[in-house]
This record gives structure tokens, sequence and C-alpha cells, in this order.
């Protein structure tokens, strides 16, 4: 009874803030409300058993992928009013193939069914509750039997990082920086210059 | 109704999924937002992967789940890296105004 009442009050706020986010005026409102929906489906995860993702899934997006986004839309000087101009006019084509889509969902899953066998195809099966924390099952399988796969999610960080830091490094023209080098490297020759003068005569 | 099955759960992720699909069209010039609408349909993948690894009883659904947790956050480093360089370059992140590499 109260799961059920927990499960949708979850569920119906990430639906809510999901609309939010994409109709927002205000690119700023928009990334909150993604922090929204995140967080309810943190719950959900919590309602499903999966803890350790959903504290991941705050840590992560909330605690970065949000970050990065707010971040970047207060960073970039947009008329966001101009960017959106036509939202009214893509409502119609947008709303016929949500709906479409929707229904396609739905006919896929009035016609399923699971499969007899499904049971006998667990690759990791979900160890008991009571006896072992979820993070603890999910350590034990991640470093053993998927360590492959969790050294290539690592690898696809390594990468993203490098590619952001490449991406947006830049030399600027503008600033001064030391260089010790070059200044070890000066002689008296190439700076210093004795000009002779003549009594009463300019330098021009 | 008042039991809480993977259909529940199956509903909310398409109707997130969906919400997704329709952030794309609805905000179609500007980019960051539609970053956003991919967040979104990532976590309704996401949902979906957890809420049969719950049902079926196997750990294997949310070792996947978080394998597109890292790449999601890894495209959204790279997506949000690319809208700052082309705004630096062009001076606007119009997603009409993109279309340099076009012939």
């Amino acid at each position: 009874m109260i799961q059920a009442l927990v499960f949708y009050m979850f569920a119906c706020l990430a639906v809510l803030g999901g609309v939010m986010v994409i109709s927002a005026r205000n690119p700023v409102h928009s990334v909150l409300f993604l922090i929204f929906v995140f967080f309810n489906a943190a719950g959900l995860f919590l309602l499903l058993g999966a803890e350790f993702l959903a504290m991941v899934l705050v840590v992560v997006y909330v605690g970065a992928v949000a970050v990065l986004f707010l971040f970047v839309v207060m960073m970039l000087d947009i008329n966001f009013v101009e960017l959106r101009q036509g939202f009214l006019h893509y409502l119609p084509v947008g709303a016929a193939i949500g709906l479409v889509l929707f229904i396609e969902l739905a006919a896929v899953f009035a016609g399923w069914h699971e499969a007899p066998e499904a049971k006998q195809m667990i690759a990791a099966a979900t160890p008991d509750m009571a006896e072992i924390a979820n993070t603890q099952a999910l350590g034990r399988i991640i470093y053993t039997k998927y360590l492959y796969l969790f050294q290539a999610s690592g690898m696809v960080l390594l990468v993203a990082m490098v590619g952001a830091i490449m991406l947006t490094l830049r030399k600027r023209p503008s600033t001064k920086r030391q260089n010790i080098s070059l200044q070890l490297a000066r002689k008296k020759e190439d700076t210093l210059e004795v000009v002779k003068m003549p009594v009463g005569g300019g330098i021009g | 109704m008042m039991t809480i099955g993977l259909s529940h759960y199956l509903t909310v992720a398409a109707a997130l999924f969906t919400l997704g699909v329709l952030g794309i069209f609805l905000n179609r010039k500007n980019v960051i937002v539609i970053l956003m609408s991919v967040e979104l349909m990532l976590l309704a993948v996401n949902l979906n992967l957890v809420a049969f690894s719950s049902h079926l009883g196997d750990l294997a659904g949310q070792v996947f789940s978080m394998f597109i947790l890292t790449v999601a956050a890894a495209e959204a480093a790279i997506g949000l890296a690319i809208v700052v360089v082309f705004y630096r370059n062009r001076g606007t992140i119009a997603v009409e105004d993109i279309n340099q590499m076009k012939g």
C-alpha cells in the first residue's frame, strides 16, 4: 500500500518534471527540472532495490552532469527567446510523433509476454537482500565477472575527459605568461644597444 | 492497481522516453535542451534495465545500467564541450546555423 503510493508519487513527479524540462521557457529552469526528474528516478530505483544505482544517479547526474549543463547555460551569452521561436509551430508534428511512439511502445508492451526460459538464462542472480546489500552484491560481480566492462567504462570516461579538455583548451595571445627558458636565454647583445649620440643632436 | 509490478515501471519509462523524443522535436533550435532530452531518454532506458533486473532477479541489468550511466556522462561532457567550442567560433548555438559541413 505505502509502496504503491510512493511509487505513484515518484512516477507522477518524474513525468511532470519531464514535461517541464522540455517546455520551460528558461533553459536554467529546464536544468533544474532535469535535476528534479533525476531525483525522482533515483527514488524509483530505490523502490526497485537498486540502491547503489540510485545513489550513483544522484552523484553523477545531479552532482556532475546537471552542474555541467547549468554551467554551460549560464556561461554562454545566448538569446534563448530567439531559440524558442517556432516552439508552437513544431508542437503538432512533435505531438503526433510522440503519440505514435507512445502507441508503438504500448503495442510492444501489450503483445509482450515473458519467455518461459527467461528465468533459466539469468547471468548473475541477485543474492538475498537480507544477507548481502545491493552495493556489495554489485561489487562482487563488477570486479570479477564484468571486469572488462568496468575497465571499458573507465576508458570511456578517460577518453571523454581528454577529448573535452582538448576541445575547450585554447591559448589566448593576449594573456602574458612567464617563459623561464626564454628569460634565461636572454643575452645582453640582444636587448641592450649603446648608441653614440652627437652633442646637441637628437636620436632621430 | 495497488500492487506495483514490472508493467508500472515500464509505463513510466515509456512516458519519459516519449517526452525525450518530444523534447527534441519541440526545441529543435536549442542544442542544450536537445542534449537534456537525450539525457531523459537515456534515463528511461536505465529505468527499463533496472526494472527488468529487479523483475528477473538478475544483477547483470544493473551492471549494464551503470555502463549506460557512464556513457551518458561522457556524452554530456563531450557534447557540451562541442557546444562551447562552437559558440566561441560562431557566436551562436542555433541548430539551423550549424551547417558548415554541408556541401
